[in-house]
């Protein structure tokens, strides 16, 4: 593997190394100097055109526990404010000489246009609306930490489908490892065909609620409740927020995900946010490790594929 | 004397392949018959081509005025001379835009590959007020379009179809209703939905074609769809000349060729508006070209310079260039006959602008074209400004062996 720019291109067997691999650097991050020299003269460039403080920090984390250098770029009042395209921005960073380069952009494949121009090992870090492979990979890293293999597990995926990476990626990476996934959404947030998907949908939460292991809730963007794709944010919640009550409905030890930021109240219900079965906190901390387990594996010249 | 043979190819004519040789002195074709005496002329060899009226393209982007980096009209019109086109109809889309006589009559150009002006059908394309509709009929133009938009509003577009029916002129549509297809960057459906891409959904285009037959039926006028690229539209223009009703259609030769499975490389070079559809869809427009439900092929050339497309996809402008490639394109995924190559190519564009010479016929200008449907070449050196085609270094099949207006021979390549 040269690049990690989508889970399509990943086999299971790929994604359980990943998974073995972020396992060891997650015991890193719980030691007192929670840092290694693995990667002591390495660059990491992180490219990030859509604000993402989360992903952004998460990856600086990932990298500076593995002792390598960051170089950040994230255009602000930068020259992308004055027109510079972004091959001019990928190949001046390249001058800088990094090894790898991690990308997040709001076009889909645009990591891919800057491994073609740099030449350079590229994560995507979020594209678009297409694929945001670190995220998928963290997601199903601490699916199995909790639960081991992930077979025959019923996932449901609930919010905006359409608009989001995080549902693309992370759908075929439990698919890939065996899970069932049903997407539930209104009719105007789901993508128009989903033959290339493998999963099944559902038209509210309520039809899922007592037959799934895990259910993974999407940011809503507030914006979207004023009668573009659907009619208030009270109706939203009313047919597919994770309210205390329907918290209540769900199976004894089923679990709760969301890749944040969360918009408590909406998606999900603050106290179920906080509550047992939420693993929000865990996927922010194995996504550092998940993105050492990546970082490595492309610099170390060896790894996981 | 000083004239030109082209020899022992198959003249393609008013329906009929017949093999001969044609004569053409002083920009005149004198003879067409078997076995003409060659004398001092000089020769085409035309074994194994096809000879007949050059090309006609209904749907070219020039570029200029405004964007000459892209294309201008001298490159425009020696890339149609390749690919085998006497006459293309320039798209209105320039800046300024050709909305006024003034702007038409700049554009025009008589001799060699002709360049014919469409006008606009409303100023500026803004889908708003009516164009300069008498002076750019006056200054020649036949063709209105706001080609690049859609003229959305259905009472604009009455207007337009009383007022241009009148004059006698052909009402074209790029047919996007800009509602549906908002935010758009490729064909709507599986491939659109796993890259997380916005899609131009295909009812788009075919709303709007249901809804300006219906115009066409109350007003009479002619009317014309460009860049047909769903089985729903040929199914609407199949209807509507059942019906009995003034309408015509075009193909361009990327949506015969090519289905939305090309976009999973997230190249921009496969960015298009209509965008590539199915291969459902695909089949559908082949087989409305091929038993003429749409009349014709148009090019929908549209150059872009390098920099522009080395963009993320969503980012990169819409179109590709196809002047110099249409023929061996179309050839190579219709398989026509060459009666039905020739009407498709040049009789039918003709006939839509209210042209003869849709054939040789002696005692007329030269304006031909042979094409050799087996040979190959390879895409390459084009003569557009721009290379912005997915067809680059490609080898295809069916050559234009030479264009030839007047006593001008415009166009030469073997193989
Ligand atoms: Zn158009």
């Amino acid at each position: 593997m040269s690049s990690l720019l989508t889970i399509e291109s990943l086999t299971r067997q790929d994604i359980e190394e990943m998974i073995g691999l972020a396992g060891g650097f997650r015991e890193v991050l719980d030691r007192d100097v929670p840092k290694v020299p693995t990667l002591v003269g390495k660059t990491v460039s992180l490219l990030f055109y859509e604000v993402s403080t989360r992903t952004r920090l998460s990856f600086e984390r990932a990298a500076k526990a593995l002792s390598a250098d960051t170089l950040t770029f994230a255009p602000g009042g930068s020259s992308v404010a004055k027109g510079e395209s972004l091959k001019d921005t990928a190949l001046t960073l390249q001058a800088m000489g990094p090894d790898l380069m991690v990308v997040r952009h709001k076009a889909t494949g645009a990591p891919w246009r800057v491994a073609e121009w740099t030449g350079l090992p590229v994560v995507n870090a979020g594209d678009g609306a297409h694929q945001h492979p670190t995220q998928a990979l963290l997601d199903v890293f601490t699916l199995h930490r909790r639960l081991g293999a992930l077979d025959g597990l019923r996932a449901a995926i609930v919010g905006d489908i359409r608009h989001s990476r995080v549902a693309r990626s992370t759908s075929q990476a439990l698919v890939t490892l065996g899970a069932e996934v049903t997407l539930v959404a209104p009719r105007t947030l789901l993508p128009v065909d989903l033959t290339e998907w493998d999963v099944a949908t559902a038209d509210g939460i309520d039809e899922v609620l007592g037959e799934v292991d895990v259910i993974y809730l999407l940011r809503i963007q507030q914006e979207r409740g004023g009668g573009d794709v659907f009619p208030s944010i009270a109706e939203y919640v009313g047919r597919f927020g994770l309210t205390r009550d329907r918290a209540e409905q769900l199976s004894a030890d089923a679990l709760v995900m969301h890749p944040g930021p969360m918009n408590r109240g909406v998606e999900i219900d603050p106290a179920v946010a906080d509550g047992p079965r939420s693993l929000v906190t865990d996927q922010v901390t194995n996504g550092i490790a998940l993105r050492m387990a990546v970082l490595y594996s492309l610099l170390s010249g060896e790894g996981a594929a | 004397m000083s004239g030109l043979i082209i020899s022992g190819g198959l003249v393609v004519s008013g329906g009929d392949a017949t093999a001969a040789d044609v004569i053409v002195d002083e920009g005149i074709v004198t003879a067409v018959g078997p076995g003409l005496e060659i004398d001092d002329r000089e020769v085409i060899d035309a074994t194994d081509c096809w000879v007949g009226a050059g090309f006609v393209d209904l749907h070219t982007h020039l570029r200029e005025p405004g964007q000459e980096w892209k294309e201008n009209i001298e490159s425009g019109r020696d890339a149609a001379a390749a690919g085998g086109y006497t006459a293309v109809l320039a798209m209105p889309n320039t800046d300024p835009v050709i909305d006024s006589g003034y702007v038409a009559r700049q554009v025009k150009r008589g001799d060699g590959v002709r360049v014919i002006p469409s006008g606009a059908i409303t100023m500026g394309r803004l889908g708003e007020r009516l164009a300069h509709l008498d002076e750019l009929w006056e200054a020649g133009v036949k063709v209105f379009t706001d080609d690049g938009d859609t003229v959305a509003d259905g009472g604009v577009l009455r207007r337009a179809m009383e007022y241009i029916g009148q004059l006698g002129g052909l009402v074209a549509q790029h047919a996007e209703d800009p509602g549906l297809c908002a935010g758009g960057h490729m064909h709507e459906g599986s491939v659109s939905s796993r890259l997380g891409m916005m899609g131009l959904p295909s009812v788009g285009e075919e709303v709007i074609v249901a809804r300006d037959l219906k115009l066409v039926e109350l007003t009479g006028c002619r009317y014309h769809v460009q860049h047909v690229s769903t089985a729903g539209t040929v199914e609407l223009i199949e209807a509507a000349k059942r019906s009995g009703l003034p309408v015509t259609a075009e193909v361009a030769p990327h949506h015969l060729a090519l289905d939305h499975g090309e976009v999973s490389s997230m190249d921009p070079v496969f960015k298009m508006y209509p965008p590539l559809r199915t291969p459902d869809d695909v089949a559908a427009v082949r087989e409305g070209l091929a038993n003429g439900v749409i009349d014709c092929v148009a090019t929908d050339h549209a150059p872009h310079a390098a920099f522009e497309k080395d963009v993320p996809f969503e980012e990169a402008p819409r179109g590709i260039i196809g002047l110099e490639t249409a023929a061996s394109i179309v050839h190579m995924s219709v398989g026509m006959d060459p009666t039905q190559f020739f009407d498709r190519m040049s009789h039918a564009p003709r006939r839509i602008l209210g042209e003869d010479g849709a054939g040789v016929a002696v005692g007329a200008t030269a304006d031909l074209v042979v094409f050799r449907p087996e040979g190959t070449w390879t895409v390459e050196n084009l003569r557009s400004r721009s290379n912005n085609t997915p067809w680059l270094d490609a080898k295809l099949e069916g050559v234009v062996g030479a264009t030839i207006v007047g006593s001008d021979t415009m166009w030469r390549r073997s193989g």
